[in-house]
């Protein structure tokens, strides 16, 4: 009885010490806009960062340096606050101890939260157009999105195709996101010789477009390009129906990419969103799930079809897995030299980071496509009418 | 020159409903010096009953009005007994956070709930058109309603038994009360009555824009504007106020690029209350 007890302590200890790999806890925080008027496209993009981390640890968790780490997440509601957003990155870094950290969503908080991250030198993949975060100096900021600058290129692009003396109603929302692609977009629309006859910007809490639109019906323009993210977006869209605007071409950011969109019913039909990444995308990934795939899993998941804002939030886990495995480590500084190094395509596109010092991080490989509310056999649908060789259906114009 | 007219028009026939939302917040303020910071939410809720009833349960937008109407008083009745009843006659710091606090609690719920993405409900209805500009049918018919509840407000606030309640406890509670008023029930139905204009103006916007759960916010800073334009206390002065306020905007968009409207406005509103401390449509009482 004492010699099986003796073989059986043996047995035990000979196990508990035989070399295994150890399986360790990868930190990622972020906040969420859980609260406030981000909720909507916030929600999304952690739909996807919990997707990842789903597959990831169902998968053993990522394999870097002969250890297998398992994602966990720390994250807050930062009510679409900037000042909350502070206290939160802060928090995450000094008491969560986050090793790497994932952005808030829209152009506004990344700005805030990039501070903090480059303050304690934390690498933070980045959900947010603006170009400015990158030209501050920023060594472990990268951007997921393609910036400001090329959100409204595919749709002037589309419309010289159409109509190169098309008079352009130039309108959008006075913050930080719309104003950066106001500022690159008047340069383009001027390359490509249009002529902008009305150029303004409104107050986010505009609630009646009514004025506006009769400013643009007497300035005799024949398209609209502008609009800011979601309630200003859908409602200039339903105004500009019911008013009769006599409009051909209708670009507005964000709004109409989302699937709420379709209850604006007629009003809906022709316009045109540029969007970060469609699911009808024909990428041919390097690693990770084919766009099919990844809406298969998230549609199971969540029982709705994925924005681009959820594709960005899956790709950002995917490269940052990516770049910690070919690292060999979880070394920030590591990590940080395989993301300069990075040009890879995943089911959300290519991804390539600047690593000019002067706009350090921010994304070159990431394309935009222009998709358009189309009645389909009586149904509303989304298309991707731009670049032509993406395209799943004709311009309506 | 006819882009300006239209302007004006369509500011005129929106501010008619701005007048609306803020004869609620006037008429609780007048009747128990409560400032209702839940205002805002209760629009919203006003908002969602017509999705509700219209897009989901199909009945015609309209229909929903009176439903509305009905329902606010109720809801307004309720929450008088449950929230007000206690505040009434308390200071007024009391009140302003209380009511922000249950502001916050319905806010953070409906965001549980709706999140913050739009919603629509599409009305339409056949508008007029003049060279070029179109007066939608939606707006017409939310002023003119708009314009038929603020009249029926003023005949039972003048031409009723009721009415006369209202104003005598508005003006003098206590002397009401000797008088055999029966004042905690005319407060409750005053509260009633201002919960269902707010209510009602919700559904009324929500035929003419797509709205989220947070689109209270701004309808409730227009009202306040409003209701001090008009005069704290004065329905009939909120509606002209709401009007007031509906005009600067149409008016002036043409004439500059429409970010500086919010400033325009502030800037009037702030010349006014020097000129008009107690509002433009305030009359002064014994």
């Amino acid at each position: 009885m004492k010699t099986n007890a003796l073989r059986l302590l043996a047995a035990a200890a000979f196990f508990a010490a035989a070399p295994v790999s150890a399986q360790e806890t990868l930190t990622i925080g972020f906040t969420v806009s859980q609260t406030g008027k981000l909720n909507n496209d916030s929600i999304a993009q952690v739909r996807g960062f919990e997707l990842w981390r789903d597959q990831v640890n169902a998968a053993g968790g990522i394999k870097a340096g002969g250890k297998i780490y398992k994602v966990e997440f720390v994250s807050y509601d930062d009510e679409s606050q900037n000042t909350r957003v502070q206290q939160l990155y802060t928090r995450l870094i000094a008491q969560d101890n986050a090793q790497f950290l994932f952005s808030p969503y829209s152009s506004g908080l990344v700005a805030t939260a990039a501070i903090i991250s480059e303050q304690y030198g934390k690498v933070m993949l980045a959900t947010g157009a603006e170009e400015k975060p990158y030209r501050l100096g920023s060594k472990h900021l990268f951007q997921v999105y393609a910036p400001a600058g090329q959100y409204l290129a595919g749709a002037l692009q589309a419309l010289k195709a159409l109509d190169p003396n098309a008079k352009i109603a130039f309108v959008y929302k006075d913050d930080p996101f719309s104003k950066a692609v106001a500022v690159a977009t008047r340069d383009l629309a001027a390359k490509e010789g249009f002529k902008l006859v009305l150029d303004e910007s409104y107050s986010p809490d505009t609630t009646d477009f009514g004025p506006i639109i009769n400013k643009v019906i007497s300035s005799g323009a024949t398209a609209l390009i502008g609009g800011g993210h979601y309630p200003d977006g859908a409602t200039l869209a339903r105004q500009l129906y019911d008013q009769k605007a006599g409009l051909k071409w209708v670009t507005l950011l964000v709004a109409p990419d989302s699937p709420n969109f379709s209850t604006l019913d007629k009003a809906a039909v022709g316009i045109s969103v540029p969007s970060q990444w469609e699911p009808q995308a024909t990428f041919k990934p390097d690693f990770g799930p084919t766009a099919e795939q990844f809406t298969k899993d998230f549609v199971a998941k969540f029982s709705i079809g994925p924005s681009y804002h959820a594709a960005a939030g899956y790709a950002s886990g995917m490269i940052l897995q990516r770049a910690m495995e070919q690292a060999g480590s979880v070394d920030p500084e590591k990590v940080t030299e395989i993301f300069n190094k990075m040009d890879v395509i995943t089911l959300y596109g290519r991804t390539k980071f600047s690593n000019d010092a002067k706009e350090h991080g921010l994304q070159l490989g990431h394309e935009m496509v222009l998709a358009q509310w189309q009645m389909k056999d009586g149904k509303l649908v989304k298309e991707v009418i731009w670049p032509k060789s993406a395209k799943t259906a004709d311009i309506l114009y | 020159m006819i882009g300006v007219l239209a302007s004006i028009i369509d500011g005129v026939l929106v501010g008619a409903v701005y007048g609306l939302a803020a004869m609620g917040l006037t008429l609780i303020w007048g009747v128990m010096r409560i400032i209702n910071l839940t205002h805002g939410a209760i629009i919203v809720f006003g908002m969602f009953a017509l999705y509700f009833l219209a897009s989901m349960l199909g009945l015609p937008p309209y229909a929903a009005v009176p439903i509305s109407l009905l329902f606010g008083f109720s809801l307004g009745v309720a929450l008088y007994w449950i929230v007000a009843h206690r505040m009434v006659g308390r200071p007024i710091l009391m009140s302003l956070l209380a009511t922000f606090s249950m502001n916050l609690v319905l806010i953070g719920l409906g965001t549980a709930l709706f999140t913050t993405s739009p919603y629509n409900t599409p009305v339409s209805l056949p508008g007029l058109s003049w060279s070029g500009y179109t007066f939608t049918g939606t707006h017409i018919v939310a002023a003119a309603i708009a314009a038929t509840i603020a009249g029926f407000l003023y005949l039972l606030l003048y031409r009723t038994r009721i009415g006369k309640a209202i104003r005598a406890v508005a003006g003098n509670r206590d002397a009401a009360e000797l008088c055999g008023i029966p004042t905690t029930q005319v407060l409750s139905l005053a509260f009633g009555l201002g919960i269902a204009l707010a209510f009602v103006s919700g559904t009324l916007i929500a035929t003419l824009f797509p709205f989220t759960v947070l689109s209270g916010q701004t309808y409730q800073v227009k009202s306040f504007v409003v209701t001090v334009l008009g005069g704290l206390g004065n329905p009939a002065g909120a509606l002209l106020g709401g009007v007031a306020l509906g005009l600067v905007e149409g008016l002036a968009t043409p004439f500059m690029p429409v970010s500086w409207i919010p400033i325009v406005e502030f800037v009037l509103f702030v010349i006014t209350l020097l000129a008009f401390p107690r509002g433009i449509f305030s009359f002064s009482r014994s």
